[in-house]
């Protein structure tokens, strides 16, 4: 299938080094079908990352620096009865740290109190990758020798590994809206449902990395890899008793995040901080991949359970949704990530009568985290598997299912949030659905199944009796995603951004928004430069040290385009005012120099204001969620290999409506990536446990897409702006890790007939759920001539075919028990975690 | 220790180190070349790609040893003019936005590199190929493909 996009294909043409960004004119109400914008400017901090100039963490060189290490726990659920260190080593060249050790709270700092730096002796260790002790040594042979020689004593605890039976909540919610009884006693067809996925890993090429220093005022700077300058800055003073001064946090060249750098590298930071202190030198905390998918978050799994009321022409008039996250050992951000799973349950569905229930509950396994999509991809998985299984039974196309009911302005949300402005999910659905022909790969997938359902000497099995050995179906999704923080997030986060014009007549950017990889250094100068009227290159941004920049706020929930973006070309609004208000007659481009040399540095901090007419109510739940709201669709096209139950993802086309389009090839990259993941997420990505272990916890095991995996992705950007944001930005970022999973799945069943509950759709769970599956079409309705050969084959598939692994689709199926690979029980964990480094 | 002595990126170099110490540590903590990176430490990832003698190789996974007299490439030896300008393949990825967060990319280059070294074309299939043995979880290699493939086109005779 040839997929043509029909606004011209971006690729950014080279700019002119110089050149100034096209300043985008977005008519208010309009929206507009992502187009290339010409003269958009070249990655900021391209040459370096393409040179090998750029410092990440583990490339910054601090003369004297030691190696640290982290002893964790070997247990799931313990108490720490001691730590032993053995006495025939000689420790006078080792630094060894406990919770003892540490100066101020035992606490990492986030929205609960509940995790410590390090579990004291007498505490309750309560997950595997627990940390216990902190080594350092100045070579890393007498690291690792000394990490053979720490025993932990603990004495075992039950563990509790399902969040269904665990008792401890982390949070809950209830969204309702209208009438649950009198919404299912209109329904025509009531359709029930329970979907599952798992752990997802970020995989952030870049392992998790912070080297402390010590600083001469008593405190500690940390250079790392990092998302969130200012949540390690306050995790720092507290636990180490630090002033705003002593503790200073710097971001590094970041290679990747995703969420699994947005709050795991606190405690990375306390660690360091912590030897150094010790040790009086900088000490490198640099985790190699093993230790990194140990220990730090992953994606929360998630039991959605769907009980739908539906009228026979498809409008959804109830909703009953119960959503279960496990967020393993500690609160982590888990409130917020089952908040927004929650507010995104439905999907992007207009329903009058609504319940929604959300739990989190702990386990004792690794906390869980942010990552990508922050508990929207789970729910939202849910919610599109659901509403295509709707379609079927109601013999409905999935395409039109969604038509019927996704929301338009006026609409009203479950939280009684009003959609106003800058809903778009018809024109995302729209134009996915026409760049890949959707309809007529359809009809010809679909009549392709039902020529073989049913066809062969299997009863009542889709498997494919005839010559067919793969079989290709098309899927597709629709998502909604809230932009920026959570119901009244940034309000309470007052952010600042500030633009500086400097005596030497520099323009500099200062926020603590990040970089890493996503664009932030290209599209804040790109803004700052359109409002200033200057060159591109003119305008800096500085570095991400808190010593330096303010606090903008984390780098996550898609809002560093939009709320910090915001905030930047206020600040530059603000300044260029003044500059030409001292200037009479002069525009600031032509003015801003001989400014700075008459009167000075001029700077201007913008802080957060409410948008207008946005209000939420924490308490009850109730009102505007999100400011505005992301759209995505996706459609995918897949083979499945019906011997082998493997699923080749082909093509994908993703639309994707992000308010308005800063930069065209980088937004297309956000698309490409996220869609990517999601894709791992769909098919391959999974996490085994064992007594709350992570068993494949190395890149050998934890698989993640190839190029050879990769489809075509093809992205279309769709502008609907947000009218609040000064440039009309969404973000972009999370969208396409809320549609490709439930696409992908989709497409699997138009190929093979077989629905997918739980992800991954693994090839063991497509040929379970293939054998079970009942034709598609009586035979009488589908004969069809079988050939000789055919029947052979058939007869074969039914003799060695992998028809007998498993019979049963029901979502709480026992899935695949053990993994293939990974380490056997019998591995040293106390001494593999740290033996690099 | 022994001495164990190569080329990189055409300068010669003598290093003393075990013998099975990591090509990769060698060139990032000996020579003090960083743009090398280090995702895995198996030779999953590809992140430490470099080039002995035009074979693509995960530095993780070669001992020093083993590049005695050997011609070693990496991306500190892509650019031009003695680092003042990109090279082509590098210009290629600025332009089609094929390097995100940046930390598969040298690898990444070196991968490409060989393959355009080899007189690869700009055929999707071809290049898919050349950098499976290099994961990037930024662009879902969409963009990295346009690259090599401009590239390789701007190479076409």
């Amino acid at each position: 299938m040839t997929i043509r996009t029909p606004p011209s294909r971006t690729t950014t043409p080279v700019a002119p080094r110089r050149s100034a960004p096209d300043a985008l004119v977005v008519r208010r109400g309009e929206i507009a079908p992502g187009r290339a914008r010409v003269n958009a400017p070249l990655r900021r901090e391209g040459p370096d990352k393409l040179t090998g100039a750029a410092k990440y963490a583990d490339d910054l060189v601090f003369p004297g620096a030691w190696f640290g290490a982290t002893i964790r726990s070997t247990d799931a659920h313990a108490r720490f009865v001691a730590i032993d260190l053995d006495p025939a080593f000689d420790w006078s060249k080792v630094a060894v740290v406990t919770a003892a050790d540490i100066p101020g709270d035992n606490i990492v700092s986030l929205i609960s109190d509940d995790q410590p730096v390090l579990v004291p002796v007498g505490g309750e260790i309560l997950h595997h990758a627990e940390p216990l002790v902190l080594l350092a040594a100045a070579d890393r042979e007498t690291l690792r020798a000394a990490g053979a020689r720490v025993t932990a004593r603990t004495e075992k605890l039950t563990p509790v590994f399902d969040p269904l039976v665990s008792d401890h909540v982390f949070a809950h919610y209830e969204i309702a809206a209208g009438d649950l009884g009198k919404g299912f006693a209109e329904a025509d067809v009531v359709l029930e449902g329970t979907y599952r996925v798992g752990h997802q890993e970020q995989l952030y090429i870049e392992n998790n990395a912070m080297i402390a220093v010590p600083r001469e005022d008593g405190g500690v700077a940390v250079h790392g890899s990092l998302q969130c300058p200012y949540y390690i800055h306050k995790a720092l003073k507290r636990a180490l008793r630090l002033t705003d001064q002593q503790a200073q946090v710097v971001q590094a060249e970041t290679g990747g995040g995703f969420g699994g750098k947005e709050e795991y590298p606190s405690i990375l930071a306390i660690h360091a901080a912590l030897l150094a202190r010790k040790t009086g030198k900088p000490v490198r905390m640099i985790y190699d991949r093993h230790e990194d998918l140990s220990a730090t978050t992953k994606r929360h799994p998630a039991i959605v359970t769907h009980r739908t009321g539906v009228k026979r022409d498809g409008t959804l008039v109830a909703q009953d949704i119960d959503v279960v996250m496990d967020g393993g050992a500690y609160c982590t951000l888990t409130p917020v990530v089952l908040s927004r799973g929650a507010i995104h349950a439905g999907g992007p569905y207009r329903c009058p009568n609504v319940r929604i229930r959300a739990r989190a509950t702990r386990t004792n396994t690794p906390p869980n985290g942010a990552f990508r999509g922050f508990g929207a991809p789970q729910t939202e998985f849910a919610a599109e598997i659901h509403i295509d299984r709707l379609a079927e039974d109601l013999g409905l196309s999935p395409l039109d299912i969604r038509r019927r009911n996704l929301y338009q302005v006026g609409d009203t949300t479950p939280t009684g949030q009003v959609l106003r402005d800058s809903v778009a999910a018809s024109e995302v659905l729209e134009r996915a659905v026409e760049a890949a022909e959707f309809e007529g790969v359809r009809a010809r997938t679909t009549a392709a199944r039902v020529r073989r359902g049913g066809a062969g000497i299997v009863p009542s099995s889709s498997h494919t009796t005839g010559p067919d050995r793969t079989a290709s179906g098309i899927g597709i999704a629709l998502a909604w995603h809230g932009a920026g923080f959570t119901g009244s997030g940034e309000v309470k986060l007052a952010s600042v951004a500030s633009v500086e014009l400097g005596a030497d007549g520099r323009i500099r950017i200062l926020t603590g928004s990040t970089e890493m990889g996503q664009g932030t250094k290209t599209i804040f100068p790109q803004l700052v430069a359109a409002e200033l009227g200057v060159a591109y290159d003119d305008v800096e941004i500085a570095p991400q040290d808190t010593a330096i920049v303010p606090d903008s706020g984390p780098t996550v929930a898609s809002r560093t385009a939009m709320v910090v973006g915001g905030l930047v070309i206020k600040a530059a609004q603000r300044l260029r005012a003044e500059v030409e208000a001292r200037n009479p007659g002069r525009d600031f481009a032509a003015a801003y120099r001989d400014d700075a040399a008459t009167h000075g540095p001029t700077r201007i901090d913008q802080r957060f204001e409410p948008y207008p007419g946005v209000h939420f109510d924490d308490e009850t739940y109730h009102g505007d969620a999100y400011p505005a709201f992301g759209w995505a669709a996706c459609v995918a096209s897949v083979d499945v290999d019906l011997d082998s139950g493997e699923v080749t993802v082909r093509d994908v086309v993703a639309a994707d409506d992000i308010g308005k389009v800063i930069h065209p090839t980088l937004a297309e990259g956000q698309v490409e990536g996220g869609t990517l993941q999601a894709i791992g997420y769909a098919t391959i990505e999974e996490i085994k446990l064992r007594d709350g272990r992570y068993l494949n916890d190395r890149l050998a095991t934890y698989i993640i897409p190839t190029s050879l995996d990769a489809p075509r992705i093809t992205s279309i950007l769709v502008e609907a702006p947000f009218a609040s944001a000064p440039h009309g930005a969404k973000g972009v970022g999370e969208l396409p890790m809320d549609v490709g999973a439930p696409a992908v799945v989709g497409a699997i069943h138009d190929a093979t007939g077989a629905w997918i509950h739980d992800l991954p759709a693994s090839p063991e769970r497509i040929l379970a759920a293939m054998g079970a599956t009942p034709p598609t079409e009586s035979p009488a309705s589908s004969p069809g001539p079988v050939s000789e050969a055919a029947v052979e084959a058939a007869v074969e598939a039914a003799v060695e075919g992998p028809i007998d692994q498993g019979t049963d689709p029901r979502p709480d199926a026992p899935t695949d028990p053990l993994p293939l690979r990974g380490p056997g029980p019998d591995d040293e964990r106390v001494d593999d975690g740290w033996h690099k480094e | 220790m022994s001495a164990y002595t190569f080329t990189v990126n055409g300068d010669p170099v003598e290093v003393d180190a075990p013998g099975m110490r990591r090509l990769l540590d060698v060139l990032r903590e000996d020579l003090g070349l960083t743009g090398t990176k280090e995702g895995c430490g198996e030779g999953e990832c590809g992140a430490c790609t470099v080039l002995i003698d035009g074979a693509v190789v995960d530095s993780c996974l070669v001992p020093v040893c083993q590049v005695e007299g050997s011609q070693v490439r990496t991306v500190e030896g892509l650019a031009l003019a003695g680092g003042a300008a990109l090279g082509p393949l590098q210009q290629a990825f600025l332009e089609a936005g094929g390097a995100q967060c940046g930390i598969c990319t040298p690898g990444m280059l070196m991968a490409a590199s060989a393959y355009l070294d080899d007189g690869g074309g700009p055929d999707e299939g071809g290049i898919r190929e050349a950098i499976a043995g290099n994961l990037c979880r930024c662009t879902g290699y969409t963009k990295i493909i346009e690259a090599i493939a401009m590239a390789a086109g701007d190479n076409r005779p």
